[in-house]
């Protein structure tokens, strides 16, 4: 049987179809290319891409009880498709943000000046929980603090695209968009004759050369290696993944060491070898023993004092973590105005600040349709969805606002826009967002596209691997179209 | 390169061997037993025995038959040389150095090891034993033979094939001493015509047959087995020249000084002595000095090139 889309429903934005049967322009060459299939070559389609993972090794790692599970992340066929039009002004509102937020951070571990020019409130700096006092005063290469940057972007129901967050510690998912297009290569030839989306592959390398710029004294071939928690890291196969890419060591903190005169080496074959760049995918709190957690096992002693004596670049800087908080979240429209005399080319969600009276009182008086959020967790915890809540737990809201207003945030709800997605033999609009990753070293670069995640399961918004979530294929097309 | 990658890449290559060398034991012990007549069949206990498990076994389990010996071979995860623990240990070993493996190689490894986790139970029964044996075997190869194709001859190269080979010449030797202990008491004139079985047995183990008539011009023999399983130069298999290829890696390594001396002390062993001459005792105590030093090659190696323990870097 052929695919039915007179009867696909949409209950939002739709990246594809603006009504039943009808595709927006830049997809049209996509629903005639589906309708060219029955449902059964769809199903077939889909296994063979399950196969592929499984195959490819793409896993995502789930620790439990003492062993590492791999888990493959679902992927689905269809891909998600943005003109190249629009994508240019979200790359440059891209380029725009992370330039501005490392100004910020700069800033903040130097004069403090948007401090006192009341652009920016003291308090919020004083309660910030990824602040690192031992940070202060340190000028990292290029003066740059966040080199790799994932920000979450959603499509609301009237089209806009907003920035629901940015991560600026140690985003991860670059390699399932690496992965992907190799996938849908594998499985969806014939759509390559209808468009030709931007290539992702130069990912690695440009990472590479971004590390490269961070290299102490300008080394000709400095050495640069991936520092990673291990295997039982969920984003394991990442860290292996870009360092096998990158052609350079992946290490872990057992492989380094810091010598007495505050340089880095790890163990070789050869004896100890020096290392000029680390890209860490280790948090801030288990880098360095001697300076952060005393108990953490997967850092090494002494980074620390050789980052600050610029003998070794660390990638993302320590302390960068400081302006991924929902509530300088809030202020980045401002941040941007403030460091570059713009305006924001990509609109934050609305969010409203409980730290300041007048928002507060509105926040309280609209919980019923507001979702709040505390400032410094993620993954969804601590949050109230004001239209599903119940009275009750409104009011314990309430209170904790009340008690500490700095630490909450409040959102009206998005509409998140959806993308066709195949279930079981039939294609049904599921929910996705959408992370480019932005590279600042002398230059700043933004993936075409980036990993758009899709909630799995039906009316879901979750689109977390450890949730039901998975992943898509995005693909940047020029269409002509303006 | 990491002396940490270093590890888990003579570790990976190692356990791969050992896959392959098990299903090997396990293909060809079950042809034997259907060539023998009853009464002398040697059972599946000597299978035990070469793999160097016998304690654990007996801790474990009251008899030595057919489908406890293969349940523990094949696939029991409490023992480490099992096939699928083999296979396990491989794949944790490479996933940590993915990064520096051709992504075939984690992809064939990562099959194989599914493969003979979900074919598991029909490896057990007596009709589908042959066909999942063949595929270890079979996977094994692919990864050698891709490993062969792909990999530069780096550094990764040489520990891997170091671990190959050093596996390689263990796991000869073993089976060796257990299935050169006579099968058949000499007096017995009129088992003869099974004699030759044996051997032939223990070249098919290691996929010597073949080579063994071409090279050695003569019918199987004893001391012609030996002589060409311990002393041949070119069989991949043979002892002296699994040696001669774990020299030759070293060869190209740095820091070399110490392991070159124990691989080299271990070839003259094999090459000086006239093996074809032992008798069956002289014979074990020969393949246990030479098990030995096969083990502390292993320990100079870990010793110069593997991570230190936490005391020992203190110290250093």
């Amino acid at each position: 049987m052929p695919i039915e889309f007179k009867t696909y429903e949409i209950p939002t934005y739709d990246e594809v179809m603006s009504r039943a049967n009808r595709a927006r322009n830049h997809a049209i060459p996509l629903l005639r290319t589906l309708r060219e299939f029955d449902d059964e070559e769809l199903e077939t389609r889909q296994s063979a891409a399950d196969m592929a993972i499984k195959e490819m090794g793409i896993t995502f790692t789930v620790y439990t009880e003492g062993t590492a599970i791999d888990r493959a992340w679902p992927f689905d066929i269809v891909p998600r498709i943005i003109p190249k039009s629009e994508w240019d002004v979200v790359e440059a509102g891209l380029k725009q943000r992370v330039q501005a937020l490392n100004l910020f951070i700069d800033d903040l571990y130097h004069g403090q000046k948007i401090i006192t020019d009341g652009v920016f409130p003291r308090e919020v700096l004083a309660k910030s929980k990824n602040f690192r006092p031992q940070c202060v005063g340190i000028d990292p290469p290029l003066g740059i603090w966040a080199h790799i940057c994932g920000s979450d972007l959603v499509r609301d129901s009237d089209g806009t695209i907003y920035v629901l967050e940015d991560n600026l510690r140690v985003p991860s998912g670059v390699s399932y968009m690496l992965e992907n297009r190799l996938i849908t290569k594998r499985v969806f030839p014939e759509l390559f004759n209808e468009y030709s989306p931007l290539p992702v592959d130069g990912y690695p390398s440009q990472l590479f050369d971004t590390l490269c710029d961070l290299a102490p004294k300008r080394k000709s071939s400095p050495e640069v290696a991936v520092l990673t928690p291990g295997i039982y890291n969920s984003a394991y196969f990442e860290h292996a993944y870009l360092a096998q890419q990158m052609g350079c060591e992946l290490v872990e903190g057992r492989d380094l060491f810091v010598d007495k005169k505050d340089f880095v080496y790890m163990h070789t074959i050869a004896g100890p070898r020096r290392v000029d760049v680390i890209y860490r995918r280790i948090d801030d709190e288990f880098m360095d023993p001697e300076v952060f957690n005393k108990e953490s096992i997967l850092g090494v002693p002494g980074l620390m004092r050789a980052w600050k004596a610029g003998n070794v670049a660390l990638a993302n800087a320590p302390g960068a973590g400081v302006a991924d908080d929902k509530v300088v979240y809030a202020f980045v429209p401002e941040i941007i105005r403030y460091y570059l005399d713009q305006e924001a080319l990509i609109p934050n969600v609305q969010t409203y600040r409980c730290m300041f009276e007048e928002e507060r009182r509105y926040v309280l008086e609209h919980l019923h349709e507001l979702v709040v959020k505390p400032a410094n967790e993620s993954g969804g915890y601590g949050m109230l969805m004001g239209p599903s809540a119940t009275k009750a737990e409104r009011e314990t809201f309430a209170k904790l606002i009340e008690q500490d207003p700095r630490n909450y945030i409040a959102q009206p709800m998005v509409g998140i826009s959806t993308v066709p997605t195949v279930v079981g033999r039939n294609l049904e609009a599921r929910h996705v967002d959408l992370r480019p990753f932005i590279l600042s070293g002398s230059s700043i670069q933004v993936t075409a596209g980036g990993l758009t995640r899709v909630a799995l399961r039906k009316g879901s918004l979750v689109v977390n691997s450890s949730q039901g979530g998975g992943s898509k294929d995005t693909w940047i097309v020029d269409t002509g179209v303006q | 390169m990491l002396s940490r990658v270093a590890e888990n890449l003579y570790w990976m290559s190692r356990y791969v061997e050992r896959a392959e060398n098990t299903a090997r034991l396990i293909s060809v012990n079950s042809n034997l037993l259907l060539d023998l007549p009853g009464g002398i069949a040697p059972g599946w206990a000597p299978l035990v025995d070469i793999m160097g498990v016998r304690g654990d076994f007996d801790s474990r389990f009251k008899e030595t038959d057919e489908r406890r010996v293969l349940m523990f071979l094949i696939a029991d995860l409490n023992n480490a040389g099992s096939i699928l623990s083999s296979l396990h240990y491989a794949r944790e070993n490479c996933r940590t150095v993915r990064d520096i493996m051709p992504r075939e190689i984690w992809e064939e490894l990562t099959e194989l090891y599914l493969y003979a986790r979900e074919n598991i139970n029909t490896g057990l029964t007596k009709r589908g034993r042959f066909a999942f044996l063949k595929r270890i075997i079979y996977g094994s190869e692919l990864f050698i033979g891709m490993l062969a194709s792909v990999q530069s001859r780096d550094e990764a190269y040489d520990f891997i094939r170091i671990g190959r080979n050093l596996e390689r010449a263990d796991m000869t030797t073993r089976i060796i001493d257990v299935r050169s202990d006579d099968l058949l008491p000499d007096d017995v004139s009129d088992l003869r015509p099974f004699d030759t079985i044996q051997w032939v047995s223990v070249l098919r183990s290691l996929s010597a047959y073949q080579m063994y008539r071409r090279h050695m011009q003569t019918r199987v023999r004893r001391d012609a087995v030996l002589r060409f399983l311990f002393k041949d130069k070119q069989f991949p298999r043979a002892v002296r020249h699994c040696l001669n290829m774990i020299e030759g890696c070293l060869e190209e390594l740095k820091n070399n000084e110490q392991p070159l001396k124990r691989v080299r002390t271990l070839v003259r062993k094999v090459e000086r002595r006239n093996v074809e001459t032992l008798d069956q005792a002289a014979l074990h105590g020969y393949i246990d000095d030479l098990q030995l030093n096969i083990t502390s090659l292993h320990s100079t190696l870990a010793e110069t090139y593997f991570p230190k323990s936490v005391q020992q870097q203190e110290v250093q």
